[in-house]
């Protein structure tokens, strides 16, 4: 597959504190790759290595196959964790210089802004000074301000942060119809949900070093544990029970259906087949809900970060 | 539009749009003309008061030809006569006097030295006891010269005054007044230049301070080098600094010719006392000394001085302006710039206090010299120095330090204020300074 942003073997240290230590990564070109990984674990540092704004020690980045240059910068649009505007400038005004600074001219960067200012119901903020907006609101202008250069890579640090569900779920759209256009996104996060819903490759960084990245289905297939999720109207509860517990491992738990059945997670052995589990539970009883356990980000993120 | 100019742009548009700043760039001349005003209407008042003493000569001697012999004075002797002191006092407190002069009867004129007292309400100013003291040792003196036989007019006829022409080598004509000139010249020029520091490096510091509380640095550093934001940031503060200087002039001159003016105030009552027994010392001097001071400004070295002004000015001003802007990378609000401050503001007063103090003194001494090439001082010191005519090779010596320092420091600057804009909720120590150099 086409890749967009290689990083290559980047380590940086601050001092006697390693930030990142030999990470690599590569993003596929239109998809939404989700940087993943507890506080502190070096992905800001690796997100502003990306944007020039830190240098690597050691290790290279390329975009496009290229390394980096500063003329990069028109190609990438960054919004920061730590975000936010002049108070006391205007809005429109503020927008324009920031175009302006991705190195579009004045004449594109005012269509370009008409253009998003419309989409998102903004136009009549344009006289506004930040200070009277909301906070939302701000992050709006954020969004805008970021995306409006087209880039080709979109770097997204929190992006739903301050976001009501709302907007989030506009910004959301937002970054889709984005990736759509073409753009690649990279997007960092803790809300694993989100990640669920938009990301389609992850890497997950822990303490300075990548412990693991890929295409989120592959990973989730490396991560599934044979289990399945089961709901079993018997013949005879105590007996079907009996039968299960010899044969296969169990775990009650409890969803929503509309009758009062048996539900429990499976656990398949090894070398055992969903067949032969289908064939022994119809053999108890109706079968109502028959579904493989599918690991969450959230689950793979917590299970990996405390085995490491 | 490059980054840079683009930079600048906003800078300067927003600190000339910015209310505080419209309001003192306009207010600020307003107050210091309503100070001067202030003060000149208060010295008028000051001049039309008169001192009324009464003189008590129990002698006889002295006080016979006492009367008002100074007209142009504002102190009035009146003699009183045939009263005891007791009643004389009594007398001047109850006709609010200013005071009273008590000359007793002495054996000899040399006991007059320390018997005579003056009484007043308050305690007398000095300018009104040394007019005392000078009025009576005068008179004084006539009666012991009158006493040896000598007489006074004799003396006063005697008298020569002196005033040796200065001139140099080369045969340029100069005077005492030349000295005063140069003073001027350059004491204006060093203190405009730390005037300047002062309110605008502080201007840079406080926009540092703004982006990294807004947050929005990371966005702007995002698309710019840190160095061209810095560089930006600095340049574009800087011209609106000389456009408020600048609107500041023009201001001031206006008010001070048009207000003047209106309210009818005489400036020249703003001279101080010496000033005007200078003037008044000798009237045909005067023409003398206007010819004079014209020499000497066409002696001064004035190109050498104009290019010298603008070239020390901007090394200094953007030399201590990048500390300034490290300064408020490294920190997260104004109020832990405290720390910071003292090793920047240090070397600039010394500055000030170098270029007033010893370079009056002697402009070329070494303590003056030595302050004119240390690059954090020299600016002003080395400024306040050219009008006394400095080798040229000592400027560019001096010059050269400055823009090498300049260099090393933004560079310094840069690195500390890459790291620092991102560092929040860290309170900077110098160690710390000095660790985020190496990073």
């Amino acid at each position: 597959m086409n890749k967009l942003l290689v990083v290559e073997s980047v380590s940086k240290s601050y001092g006697d504190y390693k930030a990142l230590n030999n990470v690599s990564i590569e993003v596929p070109k239109g998809s939404v790759f989700g940087l993943l990984g507890p506080n502190g674990a070096g992905k800001t540092t690796l997100i502003r290595i990306i944007n020039q704004i830190t240098m690597p020690d050691s290790g290279q980045v390329l975009l496009d196959g290229l390394p980096l240059a500063p003329s990069d910068i028109q190609h990438i649009g960054y919004l920061p964790e730590e975000r936010g505007l002049y108070k006391s400038m205007k809005v429109g005004e503020q927008a324009m210089y920031l175009a302006q600074l991705k190195g579009l001219s004045k004449k594109e960067a005012k269509t370009q802004l008409k253009y998003w200012f419309e989409r998102l119901e903004i136009g009549d903020w344009w006289n506004k000074k930040i200070q009277e907006l909301s906070k939302g609101m701000a992050q709006k202008i954020q969004f805008v301000v970021t995306v409006l250069h087209r880039p080709k890579l979109l770097i997204f640090d929190e992006p739903f942060s301050g976001f009501d569900p709302i907007n989030a779920n506009l910004i959301k759209d937002e970054i889709l119809h984005l990736r759509d256009q073409g753009a690649t996104v990279i997007f960092s996060t803790h809300r694993m949900e989100s990640v669920e819903e938009l990301c389609d490759h992850i890497a997950l960084i822990n303490k300075s070093n990548k412990i693991l990245d890929g295409n989120l289905l592959d990973i989730k297939r490396n991560y599934k544990s044979n289990a399945y999720k089961v709901a079993l109207i018997a013949k005879d509860h105590q007996q079907a029970i009996k039968q299960l517990t010899e044969k296969f491992t169990l775990k009650p738990t409890k969803f929503n259906t509309l009758n009062n059945e048996l539900q429990y997670i499976i656990q398949l052995p090894e070398k055992s087949s969903t067949k032969d589990l289908l064939v022994f539970l119809t053999s108890l009883g109706e079968v109502t809900h028959f579904e493989e356990v599918i690991p969450s980000v959230s689950e793979i993120f917590i299970q990996t970060v405390q085995k490491n | 539009m490059n980054h840079l100019s683009l930079i600048i742009k906003r800078e300067y548009l927003n600190k000339i749009r910015n209310k505080s700043f419209i309001i003192m760039t306009f207010l600020s001349p307003l107050i210091m003309v309503g100070l001067f005003s202030l003060i000149a209407y208060l010295s008028q008042l000051n001049e039309d008061k008169s001192y009324h003493i009464a003189v008590l000569d129990e002698s006889g001697l002295v006080a016979s030809d006492f009367l008002n012999e100074k007209e142009s004075t504002k102190i009035i002797f009146e003699t009183l006569a045939d009263v005891s002191l007791e009643n004389a006092k009594k007398l001047v407190q109850e006709s609010k006097k200013y005071g009273l002069i008590y000359i007793p009867k002495v054996a000899s004129i040399d006991d007059f030295s320390n018997n005579i007292v003056f009484y007043s309400e308050e305690s007398p100013s000095i300018v009104v006891m040394d007019h005392i003291e000078g009025t009576l040792e005068d008179k004084i003196n006539n009666l012991k010269l009158k006493q040896a036989g000598i007489d006074p007019e004799k003396i006063a006829s005697l008298k020569i005054d002196v005033a040796p022409k200065i001139e140099t080598f080369s045969g340029e004509e100069t005077s005492k007044l030349g000295a005063g000139l140069k003073l001027i010249f350059g004491g204006a020029a060093g203190y405009l230049l730390f005037m300047f520091i002062i309110i605008y490096g502080n201007m840079i510091m406080r926009s540092v301070i703004e982006e990294k509380t807004s947050r929005i640095i990371e966005v702007i550093i995002s698309s710019v080098k840190p160095m061209k934001l810095m560089l930006g940031k600095i340049i574009g503060t800087s011209l609106a600094g000389i456009t408020q200087f600048a609107t500041w002039i023009i201001l001031l001159l206006i008010l001070g010719v048009v207000v003047p003016a209106i309210l009818g105030i005489d400036t020249s009552n703003l001279q101080s006392p010496q000033q005007e027994m200078m003037t008044q010392a000798s009237g045909q001097d005067i023409q003398e000394i206007v010819r004079l001071a014209l020499v000497e400004l066409n002696n001064l070295p004035v190109t050498n001085l104009i290019i010298m002004f603008i070239l020390f000015f901007v090394g200094g001003y953007l030399l201590y302006s990048s500390l300034y802007a490290a300064i408020g990378a490294a920190v997260d609000s104004e109020t832990d710039t405290q720390q910071f401050m003292l090793p920047i503001l240090l070397p600039l007063i010394v500055g000030i206090y170098v270029g007033f103090f010893t370079v009056i003194e002697d402009p070329h001494g070494t303590v003056a010299q030595v302050f004119s090439f240390i690059p954090f001082t020299s600016p002003v010191v080395m400024l306040m120095r050219i009008p006394f005519g400095v080798p040229i090779w000592q400027q560019v010596l001096s010059l050269l330090i400055l823009f090498i320092t300049f260099i090393a420091t933004v560079w310094f600057a840069a690195k500390i204020y890459r790291v620092g804009i991102l560092m929040y909720g860290k309170k900077p120590s110098y160690r710390e300074l000095i660790k985020w150099l190496k990073y």
